[in-house]
C-alpha cells in the first residue's frame, strides 16, 4: 500500500452552516486534513448529482457533501432534497463500481467547527485506505484533443490494438 | 452530377436505417438531390469501394450506431475522411443507447452472457477471437473493444441528430433543410448544432399537468390502477424521464400514457442525463430520513440502466470501473 498517497477530495459546503463550521475550524486553528478542496454553495439543495460525477471523473478520490442539520435549513427543506439524492446517487454509483466510501454527506451547523474538521480526518482516512480512485481515463471527444496529442493516441491506441490482436 | 449522401450502420439496430425510409415520399427528395454512394442497408456498395473515393467527395454521410469493434471505428474514420459533412445520427451515434449499457459489464461478463447464458447453446464452449488459423490460412475478425464509444469521442462530428430512432417529421425536416443547402436556397447551420430536435424538455412539450404531489411510491405501469389521463406521470408514481430528455418528439410517448425513456438524450445543458434524472425524482419523492427515502428509492432496482438506458456511454463517468478494465 502506497504511503505517499494524498487523497484529492472535493467538498461542497452551505453557505450558511457547514461553509462557517469550516470557517471556525479555520479561526480556532484546528489541525485537519488539507485534503479538501471546499466550494461554497449557497445550500446543500443546490448540489446536482452532476457537480459530484464531474469531480469522480476528472480525478477527485472522493467527494464530500455537507448541509445544514436536518430541519435547519436556511431554505426550510432543501437539505432533504440533498440527503434524497445522495442516497440515489449512491445506489447508482454502486452500479459503476465507485465505493459507496468515496462519497459522504454530513452535517455540521455554524457553530460545530471542531465536528466537521473530525469528520474531514475521518472522511480522509477512508479515503486514502481504498486507494486514488483514477477513474479511467475518459475517452475525450475528439474535436477536443490537440492534433499533436490525438495523433499520439492514435498511436498508443493502435500499438495496444495490435499487441491485443498478438496475444 | 448531383452531390453524394451515404448512411452507414456501426453498432446499431438498424432501427435508424427504417426511420429515414418511415419519411415516406419525402425519401424520393433525397433521390432527387443526391446520389446514394454508400448505403449497406439499401444497396450494395463494399468497403474497398468507399476507400477508393476522394476524401470529402461524399457531402453528407448520417451515421448511425455506437463504436463497439475495430471495425465500427474504422468505418467511422474511413467515413470522416470521405465526407464533407458527418452527421451523428440516432441515439447509439450520439449517446451510445441501448448497445452502450452494456458499458457497464467488463468484455468477459458480455461474453458469458452472449456465448454461455441459458439461452444460449454452445457446447463448445466457442467464443470470438480476433485471429483464427485455419487450413486456408487466417481468418481475422474485427476486435471487440474494451468500451462502446459515441462516434464524438472517436472523430470529429458536425452535427447531432438524437432521438431512438429520430421521429420522422424530424428526420423530413432535416431532408428539406439539406435539399435546400444543395439548392443554394438555404445556409448549414453553425458546426456542433443539434438538429431534428428541440431545444427544452420533454416535460416542455407534454400537456399533462403538474402539481406539487410527492411520490410515496414508484411503480411498474403494469402494477398500477388506471392512470389519469391529464395528470403528469411521474406525479402518479411512475418513472418518467420527461425532465431530463430532449424534447423534439412532441411528448409522444408520455401522451399515449406510456413514460418517457429519455431516447432523445440529455437535455439541453444538461451534461448528464442521469444526474439530471436522479436530481428530478429526488425533488418529488418523500421521506425525510434515509429509512424513508430507502423505501421510495427501493422502487428503483436498477437506477443506472434507467437513468442512462440512453445515455450511458456519452454520460460523465462513461462505463463502469469493471468495464475499463481490461479482463
Amino acid at each position: 500500500m502506497a504511503t505517499d498517497f494524498e487523497p484529492v477530495i472535493i467538498g461542497f459546503t452551505c453557505n450558511w452552516c457547514s461553509y462557517r463550521a469550516a470557517d471556525v475550524a479555520g479561526t480556532t486553528r484546528l489541525k485537519y486534513a488539507p485534503n479538501v478542496r471546499l466550494i461554497r454553495l449557497m445550500c446543500s439543495g443546490r448540489i446536482d448529482p452532476t457537480f459530484v460525477l464531474k469531480a469522480l471523473a476528472d480525478g477527485a478520490d472522493g467527494v464530500l457533501i455537507t448541509g445544514c442539520h436536518p430541519g435547519d435549513c436556511h431554505y426550510l427543506e432543501q437539505n432533504y432534497k440533498a440527503m434524497r439524492r445522495y442516497r440515489l446517487l449512491q445506489r447508482t454509483l454502486a452500479q459503476f463500481g465507485v465505493e459507496p466510501d468515496r462519497v459522504h454527506l454530513t452535517w455540521a451547523s455554524a457553530a460545530e467547527g471542531a465536528q466537521l474538521a473530525e469528520t474531514i480526518d475521518r472522511f480522509v482516512e477512508r479515503v486514502r485506505a481504498l486507494g486514488p480512485l483514477r477513474w479511467p481515463a475518459r475517452p475525450r471527444p475528439a474535436a477536443a484533443v490537440a492534433p499533436a496529442e490525438a495523433a499520439e493516441a492514435a498511436e498508443a491506441a493502435e500499438a495496444a490494438a495490435v499487441e491485443e490482436a498478438a496475444s | 452530377m448531383k452531390p453524394k449522401f451515404a448512411m452507414y450502420w456501426a453498432a446499431s439496430c438498424g432501427g435508424c436505417e427504417i426511420a429515414v425510409l418511415n419519411i415516406d415520399a419525402k425519401v424520393l427528395d433525397l433521390d432527387a438531390n443526391f446520389d446514394v454512394a454508400f448505403w449497406p442497408a439499401a444497396m450494395d456498395v463494399k468497403y474497398k469501394d468507399v476507400e477508393a473515393m476522394a476524401d470529402d467527395s461524399i457531402l453528407v454521410t448520417l451515421f448511425n450506431g455506437g463504436i463497439r469493434t475495430a471495425e465500427n471505428e474504422h468505418m467511422a474514420k474511413l467515413l470522416r475522411r470521405k465526407s464533407k459533412i458527418l452527421v451523428a445520427f440516432g441515439s447509439c451515434a450520439n449517446e451510445g443507447c441501448i448497445p452502450g449499457l452494456a458499458n457497464l459489464s467488463s468484455r468477459e461478463v458480455i461474453f458469458d452472457t452472449a456465448y454461455t447464458g441459458p439461452s444460449t447453446e454452445n457446447p463448445g464452449g466457442i467464443r470470438p477471437l480476433v485471429a483464427v488459423p485455419v487450413a486456408e490460412g487466417e481468418l481475422r475478425l474485427p476486435a471487440f473493444e474494451p468500451v462502446l464509444r459515441t462516434l464524438d469521442q472517436v472523430v470529429e462530428v458536425d452535427y447531432h441528430m438524437p432521438g431512438c430512432p429520430p421521429e420522422s417529421h424530424q428526420i423530413a425536416g432535416v431532408v428539406d433543410l439539406l435539399v435546400q443547402v444543395v439548392q443554394g436556397k438555404a445556409e448549414l447551420p453553425p458546426k456542433g448544432t443539434v438538429i431534428g430536435a428541440g431545444q427544452s424538455t420533454v416535460c416542455d412539450e407534454c400537456p399533462r399537468q403538474r402539481d406539487v404531489k410527492r411520490i410515496t411510491r414508484i411503480q411498474r405501469i403494469q402494477e398500477m390502477p388506471p392512470l389519469d389521463p391529464a395528470v403528469c406521470l411521474l406525479e402518479q408514481g411512475l418513472l418518467c424521464s420527461g425532465p431530463a430528455t430532449r424534447s423534439g418528439c412532441n411528448a409522444r410517448c408520455p401522451q399515449a400514457g406510456a413514460p418517457c425513456i429519455g431516447c432523445y438524450g440529455a437535455a439541453p445543458e444538461a451534461l448528464d442525463q442521469g444526474a439530471r434524472m436522479m436530481t428530478a425524482i429526488a425533488s418529488v419523492i418523500e421521506g425525510r430520513d434515509a429509512a424513508a427515502i430507502d423505501e421510495v428509492l427501493d422502487g428503483i432496482p436498477d437506477p443506472a440502466g434507467m437513468f442512462y438506458r440512453f445515455s450511458l456511454a456519452h454520460s460523465l463517468l462513461r462505463a463502469s470501473r469493471s468495464a475499463f478494465e481490461k479482463p
